[in-house]
């Protein structure tokens, strides 16, 4: 095979040999805690092999967590670089490096985990159900996009980083002007994370459809589910087209066909539209879901029912019907026909009226309730003004005669961090501190909690204000450095300045965790917030067999109305039965490893290699193919048992919100 | 309650800081002809629309989060069942429709303006510019006159210059901020834009479309002119600048950073690189990084003849690879 050692590892950079310190320190110190505690049996048993829909919630939550530290520190090292002119913290290259990984962690392996996580943990507490569809599938879509994550992440240490910028867009990122593999390591992961993100839109539709509980109604469904549903649903439809491009980029870059490159025929800008055609929906695929999370935040500290209800579902159905409409707008300046470029910029402008109607229906939701400001609801609360920023200067660049003068500017730079930080990022805060009893059975710290939502929307206006003035003077998105008589000097440091406010606001986050998972008072009761929906109906952290007797809907806002109605019944014994429920699997550990290494190979372009363990997936799939394992039954001794633990605690203390 | 005033207050406070202090002077606000003019008014009226937008929304958001917070005297109200309210959805979604309307029309009427020679102009005949972006520099052929330059280009005033985009490498986007809009110069492609200056003076053109390792300088000076002083400079610059030849073209192409130059003939005697299947001049060896494991660079088979109309008589010998770069100097002297 003729391996280049001496090329293999990434070297001559400070901060890289730093990192590749303390990764294998931290490998090495967690390898030790495990044995020296005896930790090994309890992380496979509880942790890789489970398919509870709960613990595969948490863990995408944690790889969100953790890798929304490595995009943030990608972040911040481009402000320090950005923050004087002519700086040389960063050279052109390492920049380069920094952008791409920060845009693909933060979008597919930030965003998406950490919503899919939510969805996992809520969405068959919320509709009454034990499990998702298919349990061991929705273990392999985590083990995929972990395996995707983590091939992505230890490129900057091994084998170089990918350096065309989130888009990679051809030509550039094809072999005529990337020979290195650094590319490959966004074309294959992604791959390997897409396919698990695939299988879990999958899962959900038919999760949302098939496991309602008796009574429910799609139209009395909660809000969140039913952007989850339609999330899935979008998922579904784009990220085929993106498996397909990824895959011919694959083909182009390791195998020399000629899709998108320069010589032989190809056609880059294909590759443009196509990446679009998935990138757009993308963003409405992590919007929605924090879109139902706001709802129900929210409806519950207003101790208002949602307002507009069916408008809202018809909103968010247009929005999904518009997203597949209007990718022609990320290159307006593409050279396209008066027409085309009219066309999209009515599409895109037409997101806006379903937007808008959101909007008001949440604030009108809040009118004439009583709005509680807890964590939870200052982060639902910080949304409105802020992604109204957002939603405002987007109509700005949807006008495709604008956007001429917009286009790979700051502006735009700031504009869609202002839709998704406020969109995306306060709405999973909000998530956390809102559904954190219901995981872990204690109240994340509310204190610390609101000097969380401080520093952290202050640092990000900071950070991303000035970039508006930036662009429209000319401050290019993607460049390293700029010289001093550009004038772009203070605000740029303004920006750098809020990048630490920022990042101090997340520090503050992690710091909340730990002192809340040692501190926290674990004496609350299963419903804390006095909330509306079917999760809080069940014990804090849920048992694993979600609910003892399921519970039948009558209306929007069931939960609520067992308790206005008194219809929260004691537990009778007699109407205990057995439950069954699926057993733990390794084989989606399994598959994700072999991915990885499968993946790893190829990246390398050692094609015989990568063949030769891709057989250990097909290993992997005949041996499910013949497993008759048809699961386990909780039994009814158990279940009482359980039960009557945490029904007994009383009324314990309601409310920890001072 | 004091959580979202605040932020409110921090917001506008830190968007009117800003807005004072630097709308003066922004680029895009500094119109230096029609182009721009017009796409500064489209701006300009989409701002006082989303202004109103804002003001709007969040006065309604301060109130009402205002009024109905919790309080120690109100802890005992319960909020009512309502459910919504037909005519207000009604409302709210009728007047951002109203909104849409309202923004699309002035767009799409500077959409097909842009497209045309700004108005007023229609009369002069418009100075074809063809720019070719490569890594990392710009290069304007003067077809009509002969002349070529490199990394500045100069034109006269009040004159619409119709500028056709086109790269031998990666995909650029040509930007001139004081004058218009931008545009995407890419490989096998041809595309076009209209600009006209209003007065003598100097803008600064970028590159704005991320292509690797020198985009941040990938600037060039735009130098508008009188006629007069037009002509002389084409004059003089046809007396004195040297000739290009096709061996100095291949190695300009190649990924560098180039100071002005300037030619006293075109490129385009030898190749278009807008045309289909033109002859390219890439060495993706050249773009090796100085870390990082290198892939296989791929070679690439002669085209079939067959598609010899499109090209030069160049178009067959140069699709490149690493073996051919010593015989390279050969071949192309063969012809």
């Amino acid at each position: 095979m003729g391996i280049n050692w001496s090329e293999f590892f990434v070297t001559g950079d400070p901060l890289i040999l730093a990192s590749q310190i303390a990764i294998v320190l931290t490998s090495v110190g967690a390898v030790a805690a495990l044995t020296y505690f005896k930790k090994w049996k309890w992380l496979w048993k509880d942790w890789l092999t489970t398919v509870d829909h709960k613990k595969i919630g948490i863990l995408y939550i944690l790889v969100g967590i953790l890798m929304f530290f490595r995009g943030g520190v990608d972040g911040l090292m481009m402000r320090a670089q950005t923050s004087v002119p002519e700086n040389t913290f960063l050279d052109a290259q390492h920049y380069n490096e920094v952008f791409t990984t920060h845009g693909v962690v933060m979008i597919l392996f930030v965003a998406m985990p950490l919503l899919i996580g939510v969805m996992n943990f809520v969405v068959p507490l919320q509709i009454g159900a034990r499990d998702v569809a298919f349990p061991q599938l929705n273990a392999l879509s985590f083990w995929l996009t972990f395996s995707g994550a983590m091939l992505f992440n230890i490129s900057f240490v091994i084998g170089g980083s990918p350096d065309a910028g989130w888009t990679s867009y051809f030509p550039l990122a094809g072999k005529e002007f990337s020979p290195g593999i650094g590319n490959n390591f966004y074309a294959v992961a992604l791959q390997i994370a897409g396919a698990g993100t695939l299988m879990s839109g999958i899962n959900f539709v038919v999760t949302i459809l098939k496991m309602r509980i008796k009574g429910m109604t799609m139209l009395k469904m909660p809000m969140f589910t039913w952007t989850s549903f339609i999330t899935s649903i979008i998922i579904v439809a784009s990220f085929p087209i993106f498996t397909v491009a990824l895959a011919l980029m694959t083909f182009d870059r390791i195998f020399g066909t000629h899709f998108f490159t320069i010589s032989g025929g190809g056609m880059d800008m294909l590759w443009a539209n196509l990446f679009w055609l998935w990138g757009h929906p993308e963003v409405y695929i992590v919007v929605l879901p924090a879109f139902g999370i706001l709802s129900e935040v929210i409806s519950t500290f207003a101790r208002k029912t949602l307002y507009g209800y069916k408008s809202m579902v018809i909103s968010i159905t247009l929005i999904a019907v518009l997203s597949m409409l209007v990718w022609v707008h990320h290159f307006f300046t593409m050279g396209n026909s008066s027409a085309a470029n009219s066309f999209f910029s009515i599409t895109t402008m037409m997101i806006a009226i379903p937007t808008g109607v959101k909007v008001f229906n949440w604030l009108f939701t809040m009118r004439k309730g009583r709005i509680k400001f807890t964590t939870a609801m200052l982060w639902a609360l910080a949304f409105v003004p802020n992604f109204v920023i957002g939603g405002v200067t987007g109509v700005m660049l949807a006008m495709a005669a604008a956007d001429y003068q917009y286009h790979n500017t700051l502006f735009l730079v700031a504009h869609f961090h202002y839709v998704l930080i406020p969109g995306v990022v306060f709405p999973l805060f909000a998530a956390f501190y809102y559904w954190w009893p219901k995981m872990f059975g204690y109240i994340l710290n509310e204190k610390i909690g609101k000097w969380h939502f401080w520093l952290f929307t202050i640092g990000f206006n900071l950070t991303f204000m000035p970039m508006f003035f930036l662009g429209l003077d000319g401050a290019v998105r993607r460049a390293y450095t700029y010289s001093e008589e550009t004038g772009f000097g203070p605000l740029m440091l303004t920006s750098a300045i809020g990048a630490i406010i920022l990042a101090a606001g997340f520090a503050v986050l992690v710091y909340n965790i730990y002192w809340s998972a040692r501190y926290a008072d674990r004496n609350i009761s299963n419903d804390p917030w006095d909330a509306r929906t079917l999760e809080w109906a069940t014990a804090s952290p849920v048992q694993h067999y979600n609910f003892a007797v399921l519970p039948e809907v009558k209306s929007l806002d069931a939960f609520w109305h067992m308790k206005k109605n008194n219809e929260i019944k004691t537990l009778n014994e007699d109407e205990i039965e057995e439950i069954h429920m699926p057993s733990n699997t390794w084989i989606p550990f399994y598959m994700g490893n072999v991915f990885l290494v499968a993946g790893f190979f190829l990246v390398f372009e050692w094609t015989i290699a990568a063949a030769i363990a891709s057989i250990g997936i097909f290993a992997g799939l005949i041996f499910r193919s013949f497993d008759y394992d048809e699961g386990f039954h909780v039994h009814k001794d158990e279940i009482i048992k359980t039960e009557s633990s945490w029904r007994n605690v009383g009324k314990g203390v309601k409310n920890h919100v001072s | 309650m004091k959580a979202s005033k605040l932020s409110l207050v921090l917001t506008t406070l830190l968007g009117a800081v800003l807005l004072s202090g630097c709308e003066n002077n922004m680029v895009v606000f500094q119109p230096q002809g029609p182009a721009a003019r017009s796409i500064l008014d489209l701006i300009n009226f989409s701002l006082v629309m989303m202004f109103a937008i804002i003001i709007i929304v969040f006065a309604l958001f301060g109130f009402i989060v205002w009024k109905y917070r919790e309080k120690k005297e109100n802890l005992d109200y319960e909020p009512p069942e309502e459910h919504g309210n037909t005519v207000l959805e009604i409302i709210w979604t009728l007047i951002p429709i109203i909104i849409v309307v309202a923004l699309t029309i002035p767009t799409v009427k500077t959409i097909y303006a842009l497209d045309k020679i700004p108005k007023g102009y229609e009369e002069k005949e418009p100075l074809v510019v063809n720019v070719t972006s490569a890594d990392w520099k710009w290069i304007f052929s003067y077809p009509e006159q002969g002349i070529e330059t490199v990394n500045y280009v100069n034109i006269p005033e009040d004159r619409p210059i119709d500028f056709r985009l086109t790269s031998a490498s990666t995909m650029q986007s040509f930007w001139i901020p004081s004058l218009g809009g931008q545009k995407y110069s890419m490989a096998n492609a041809e595309t076009q834009l209209y600009l006209v200056a209003d007065n003598p003076g100097s803008y600064m053109g970028r590159n704005t479309n991320f292509n690797g390792k020198g985009y941040a300088e990938m600037e060039f000076e735009v130098q508008s002119q009188t006629q007069k002083d037009f002509d002389k400079w084409v004059k003089e610059v046809k007396a004195t600048a040297p000739k290009l030849s096709e061996k100095e073209y291949e190695k300009m192409l190649e990924p560098s950073h180039l100071g002005r130059k300037t030619f006293s003939n075109t490129h385009l005697d030898w190749v278009d690189h807008s045309k289909g299947q033109s002859q390219n001049y890439i060495k993706p060896e050249l773009y090796k990084r100085e870390h990082g494991y290198p892939g296989k660079i791929f070679k690439e088979e002669k085209l079939e003849t067959d598609h010899n109309q499109h090209g030069t008589d160049h178009s067959q010998h140069g699709n490149m690879n690493e073996e051919t770069n010593d015989s390279h100097g050969g071949e192309h002297n063969g012809h």
